[in-house]
């Protein structure tokens, strides 16, 4: 990283004060949180990798905010910042993560087998169903932080890793520099292909340097299971097909990760994972689970429903456009997923899906026979 | 300001990559095509990746820009940039052949005149202006003992803003003004700021992002003008400083001898606060992008030559004059009405004086030669030798 660690220490020639950023205009988690003399603490510290507090926090004074959306501020370099500068980290956590405490245990889940139901939503209402995560090879920098060589070295384990893959899970990977026009075309078609970030929340913490070198996207011969390498994470894993079978989506999910997470063991490399924080991904906001579980779904009349903000707020659930994070629904289908990531499982989550998105059509098809939903209205979760 | 310097080269993150091959580490820049594309070899790479500046400005710092752009479609961009004054003497393997590459040949023995006496300027009152609407020269400069944009922190970015504020509101008379901070600016003040044609914006381009110079915008950033309009100064944009002396219609020779006299004042506050420009008898003035090396300078003028940039050997006469073109939007647009950006091609190898007098005479003859064309008569006897 151009402005890494590479003159921290020539930097404490000058005082904290001087160096504190200018966070009038800003509002993210970052702002919200650090101070002077927090900043005063941290500042001359850094990871073993060389990551400074001004490269964690760069990201968050070069976008004061997001129109619709609280960005978190700040991202990490390695799996040591959320160690070494857990003073900042852990109160952005706490605010980010509905009152996770540095104490809190978090719980992974994978066993397919928990969930109860999910193989049945209403196909005429749920369009597709989608799960998705991150994991971070210990060992490397993350992508704000890694140098060419880690990077390569991340692509080279993950395609031979995706490469043992087999049965329903048999695929190929297409590197992103060697793609040919054919292949990119199909990948866009199937919405798989990911673009050169454009974001400014991205490129301001270096996560778009040397591209597309090492970046790529596998997938499977069935186009269910796609792994994207050296996005915004080491790996994104997404499951997804079209319909309302979740529990299909998330056994698939949880089949792949799981191998793939043995074939990475075997060759010496795990997932970083703490019993705090779960896995360790490069945004605070992703932290745990990593997951993000949802449907696109058809919801013209409880969408239009004044009580559909609270209803998702209660069932710990949130609502995008179908284009993603930062979209617009179209046609009354939206995308909706779990709003928590940090201190509930997996299986809690794509739970809290399912029954979620189970109850919002059974509201939907009484809306359209122009009957109240007041006596389903649920309790907070 | 006391500076720790020779003891910090310990560059932990640089260190750490020391575990990856040449192989692993060395980028790909097979599509590429700018200056350092052209240069880098996995030799010289071997060679520099170990080592930083002072300041822990690494060889990758330096290209990085280079290997996020691989190539502009106009221009042969350069592609690395430097993060101290340092940098080009401890990159020196990589820099050198790409300042030969940019400037002509230029040498790492040849030495670099500064001239910036404007009375050694000869004519340039006398365009004709009818034809050059306005004229203007700028130029960068450096702080020494502060890093460069690319990689300089908050509080020397601020530090170079409150040395320019003091330098620049100790000038008086033709250059007495206001510095205005990106933020802090009321709406008005931008708008009036607009319509001079002296704001500038947070960059987009992919290539300055890239090399880290739009980090904590807007801080720190700030233009500074005097009351007539005429002599502008960018505080903390690509460079620490940047210097325009401007004005509507031909009189270069005023243009230039305001450059000369402001930069003159300035310099001379910054050095009684021991805080002078960085400059070497090799290299010039130290700025930011080796393609601004030696003065820094680009004096040019806005000149209507409807004929003469359709004539065949426009392109040839300007290259001849050691002259280049641009659309009046500046770099990278194209021009409109027939009305051309002419200024000089050089930066490093000639002074100040050398280079306007090129702009000087060169605009005169060309006028001359839109003059004829007008009037239906050829120019072929008044094509120029190569300067």
């Amino acid at each position: 990283m151009p402005f890494g660690n590479t003159h921290n220490l020539l930097k404490m020639n000058y005082s904290a004060e001087q160096e504190y950023p200018d966070l009038s205009q800003h509002n993210n988690h970052m702002a919200k949180i650090i101070t002077p003399e927090m900043y005063a603490d941290l500042r001359d510290k850094q990871t073993p990798s060389g990551f400074t507090l001004d490269d964690v926090i760069q990201t968050g004074v070069d976008n004061p905010g997001h129109p619709f959306i609280m960005t978190v501020g700040c991202v990490a370099g390695d799996e040591e910042t959320y160690e070494v500068f857990k003073d900042l980290l852990d109160p952005v956590i706490e605010d980010r993560h509905g009152g996770y405490k540095p104490t809190d245990k978090h719980k992974t889940d994978l066993n397919p087998d928990n969930l109860q139901g999910g193989d049945d939503l209403d196909p005429n209402y749920v369009l597709s169903s989608r799960v998705r995560t991150g994991r971070s090879i210990r060992g490397f920098c993350l992508p704000p932080h890694c140098t060419r060589g880690e990077r390569r070295g991340i692509e080279s384990l993950s395609v031979e890793a995706l490469g043992a893959l087999d049965g329903d899970l048999k695929g190929k990977y297409y590197a992103l520099k060697d793609m040919t026009e054919e292949e990119q075309q199909q990948l866009i078609d199937d919405h798989f292909l990911f673009d050169k970030p454009v974001s400014p929340l991205l490129l301001a913490s270096g996560m778009a340097r040397d591209w597309p070198d090492a970046r790529g996207i596998w997938h499977n011969d069935n186009k269910t299971f796609l792994v994207w390498v050296n996005e915004e994470d080491h790996l994104r894993v997404i499951s997804m097909q079209k319909g309302g079978n979740m529990k299909e989506v998330f056994n698939r999910f949880c089949t792949g990760l799981t191998k793939i997470e043995s074939l990475f063991k075997e060759k010496g490399h795990e997932f970083m994972w703490n019993e705090h924080l779960g896995y360790v991904l490069t945004c605070p906001s992703n932290l745990g689970t990593g997951l993000r579980g949802g449907v696109h779904v058809k919801l013209p009349n409880v969408s239009k429903h004044e009580k559909f903000g609270e209803i998702l707020k209660r069932l710990r659930l949130q609502k995008r456009g179908t284009g993603g994070v930062d979209t617009a629904a179209v046609g009354g289908v939206f995308d909706i997923s779990n709003a928590d990531r940090l201190g509930f499982s997996e299986v809690d989550l794509v739970q809290m899906v399912v029954d979620g998105v189970k109850l919002l059509i059974e509201m939907e098809k009484r809306l359209e026979a122009g009957q109240s939903i007041d006596d389903l209205m649920p309790e907070q979760k | 300001m006391e500076l720790i310097s020779a003891t910090m080269t310990k560059n932990c993150n640089n260190d750490y990559k020391m575990k990856f091959s040449l192989e692993d580490e060395f980028p790909d820049l097979s599509l590429h095509n700018n200056h350092m594309a052209k240069v880098l070899s996995k030799d010289i790479y071997n060679k520099l990746r170990a080592k930083s500046t002072p300041s822990g400005f690494t060889l990758d710092d330096c290209i990085q820009t280079g290997v996020d752009n691989p190539g502009h479609p106009f221009i042969m961009t350069v592609g690395c940039v430097a993060g101290d004054e340092e940098s080009y003497e401890v990159f020196k393997e990589l820099f050198d052949p790409i300042i030969s590459d940019r400037h002509g040949g230029y040498k790492p023995t040849d030495k670099h005149v500064t001239d910036l006496n404007w009375e050694n300027l000869k004519g340039g009152d006398d365009i004709d202006p009818n034809y050059v609407l306005s004229s203007r020269v700028r130029t960068g400069r450096s702080i020494k003992g502060i890093t460069l944009p690319p990689h300089n922190s908050r509080g020397e970015r601020r530090a170079v803003e409150k040395l320019s504020i003091e330098a620049l509101n100790s000038l008086d008379g033709e250059f007495k003004g206001k510095y205005y901070p990106l933020k802090d600016m009321t709406d008005k003040e931008q708008e009036q700021l607009i319509a001079d044609h002296f704001l500038f914006d947070k960059p987009v381009s992919p290539l300055l992002l890239a090399a880290g110079m739009a980090r904590d915008w807007p801080d720190g950033r700030g233009i500074w003008h005097n009351d007539n309009k005429t002599f502008l100064v960018w505080v903390n944009e690509e460079d620490h400083l940047r210097v325009i002396s401007m004005q509507q219609g031909g009189n270069m020779k005023e243009v230039f001898k305001r450059f000369c006299t402001g930069l003159q004042k300035i310099e001379d506050v910054f050095k009684k606060h021991n805080h002078g420009f960085m400059w070497n008898e090799h290299i010039g003035f130290v700025l930011t992008c080796p393609s601004n090396l030696g003065t820094g300078l680009r004096g040019g003028v806005h000149v209507k030559l409807p004929k003469l940039s359709t004539h065949a050997k426009f392109e040839e006469i300007l290259t001849r004059l050691r002259l280049q073109k641009r659309g009046t939007g500046g770099v990278d647009t194209a021009s409109v009405g027939g009305v051309f950006d002419i200024s000089n091609a050089d930066r490093l190898g000639s002074s100040e004086v050398a280079q306007v007098q090129l702009v000087v005479d060169g605009v005169k003859l060309m006028v001359e030669m839109e003059k004829k064309l007008e009037k239906g008569e050829s120019i072929d006897g008044m094509i120029p030798a190569q300067k």
